[in-house]
């Protein structure tokens, strides 16, 4: 039994290894990660900053520090739908059909390529903390509060990246996993990543409040505009868990239907 | 090659990327829907920025309706040089180039199909802006709006074209959109000049996108002026003319390769 799960943890390391060379060797898909949540970190600040002058308006250091939370999530939202976009390119090519008759468990083929997708979403976490820290957003929390985000950040990427993954293995098509990078953009306009539920239009707002992502926004935010207050951090890290259980089943199925259809 | 001859070749290439659109409708749908999403998006989340003292309209709608715009004129322009750099992964540009066609006439073909497409996904996010409250324009304003945006569709598309000739690959897909999407967004995007921070501010000023953003954007906060209108026709020739430059020296590069 302990062999057999330390079989299991070396192939989700060596994909997990994989899937980071993967992402770095191919700039269209570690780029969108990076550059693009951090230009429009720099767009909306730039643009929208004075909107902490706003009545109502939680009281923040900076609109930089309000704004980094959304750009993590951000960030792990397009982490996860490249690592799903490989997934779907690794069926195209044949890849996994190789795995499939490997002497693996197929769930280890989902943890090996999630694996991989938590480790950009620290880095993710890493290279945003770094952008804050440069243009004067400081950590209210400190060392802890920085450890506690790239965790929820990294956790985050997992969850987002299972149910992307399941939607990868359900269709083997990279194109349609390309596809729903809009549908992205809808979920994060619909949450409060990038601007306080309260002072969102009617029905974004009234979204806003009951999204999971918000209270995954909100937990890895507070730590840095206000320090930890126990009750957001625990709601983000319920929803960061409701979407891995999701995520993880909805994949497993899928993994086990492409086997059995090969 | 009689002019009749090189109409007919645009007229040809503008046809071939239609083609595209009915074709393989699933692959334009993420084009045709983005600025519209974005459109509602900043919207819902940005709307109450014009309670702050100097914005210059009441209705964020009508406010941000020329970005989203101008987003899909940069979405149909890197559209426009990924499916080139797919036609010279795949050779068949390479039989293009072998064609009597000079060059600027398939460098046209290219371009205009972009100011054509573009219509699509601007007259969608027309019809929801109009939807949900954006201002009428007036005919002029709507006019000026459009032709500028066709405007900066063949400036999206040309700066598509010399980077798919540079890398011939689509690959350099993210490069193409995001050259793009930093000129259209670090301009008056978000909110007045006066309301930006001051880095930003300094960008808009240099930034020739903010002119045209400013010319699209008149009619539907206020009156349209020839003020308004010159600076943003003469910054999309003076971009067109430059990417243009980039992408006939990008052909003969590939011709003498």
């Amino acid at each position: 039994m302990t062999e057999r799960l330390a079989a299991n943890a070396r192939v989700v390391l060596a994909l997990g290894a994989r899937s980071v060379r993967q992402t770095a060797r191919r700039p269209q898909l570690a780029a969108p990660l990076f550059v693009f949540p951090t230009l429009l970190l720099a767009i909306q600040t730039g643009g929208a900053g004075r909107a902490i002058n706003l009545p109502d308006f939680p009281p923040v250091q900076s609109f930089l520090a309000f704004m980094l939370a959304g750009a993590m999530i951000q960030g792990v939202l397009l982490a996860g739908n490249s690592g799903a976009l490989a997934l779907a390119i690794d069926i195209e090519m044949g890849f996994t059909d190789r795995l499939f008759a490997a002497p693996i468990s197929r769930f280890t083929i989902v943890l090996g390529r999630l694996a991989g997708t938590a480790m950009l979403g620290a880095v993710v976490a890493i290279w945003f903390i770094a952008i804050g820290l440069i243009f004067g957003a400081n950590i209210h929390e400190g060392f802890l509060g920085a450890i506690w985000i790239v965790l929820m950040t990294s956790a985050s990427a997992v969850a987002f990246g299972s149910v992307v993954a399941a939607l990868a293995l359900r269709t083997g098509s990279a194109s349609v996993v390309q596809g729903i990078f809009p549908l992205l953009f809808v979920v994060l306009f619909l949450s409060s990543a990038f601007f306080p539920a309260n002072l969102m239009l009617e029905p974004a707002s009234s979204v806003a409040r009951y999204n999971p992502l918000s209270f995954i926004v909100s937990g890895i935010r507070e730590p840095v505009i206000s320090g930890f207050s126990g009750h957001d951090e625990l709601k983000a890290a319920l929803s960061v868990i409701g979407i891995a259980v999701i995520g993880l089943s909805l994949s497993g199925v899928a993994v086990r239907a492409r086997a059995r259809r090969g | 090659m009689a002019r009749t001859a090189q109409y007919a070749t645009i007229a040809a290439l503008i046809r071939r990327a239609g083609n595209e659109l009915v074709r393989v409708p699933g692959a334009a749908i993420p084009g045709v829907l983005a600025p519209t999403l974005f459109f509602l998006g900043l919207t819902s989340v940005f709307g109450h920025l014009t309670q702050l003292s100097g914005f210059t309209s009441s209705s964020y709608q009508s406010f941000i309706v020329p970005v989203s715009l101008m987003q899909g004129a940069a979405f149909t322009g890197a559209a426009t040089g990924v499916n080139l750099a797919r036609d010279i992964e795949q050779g068949w540009f390479d039989r293009l180039l072998a064609s009597p066609a000079p060059r600027p006439v398939i460098l046209a073909g290219l371009v205009l199909s972009a100011s054509v497409r573009v219509l699509l996904p601007a007259t969608f996010l027309l019809i929801v802006a109009f939807a949900v409250g954006a201002h009428w324009p007036g005919l002029l304003g709507l006019l000026i709006a459009l032709v500028v945006v066709m405007g900066m569709a063949i400036v999206a598309a040309t700066w598509g074209t010399s980077l798919a000739l540079r890398f011939k690959t689509q690959a350099a897909a993210p490069l193409m959109q995001a050259g793009m999407f930093i000129l259209v967004l670090f301009t008056t995007a978000y909110a007045p000049m006066a309301l930006l921070q001051g880095w930003l501010q300094t960008i808009a000023r240099i930034n020739p996108v903010t002119h045209v953003v400013e010319a699209a954007r008149q009619g539907f906060i206020g009156d349209v002026t020839w003020s308004d209108t010159w600076p943003g026709l003469l910054a999309l020739i003076g971009l067109g003319a430059l990417f243009t430059f980039f992408a006939l020296r990008g052909m003969r590069r590939m011709t003498l390769d």
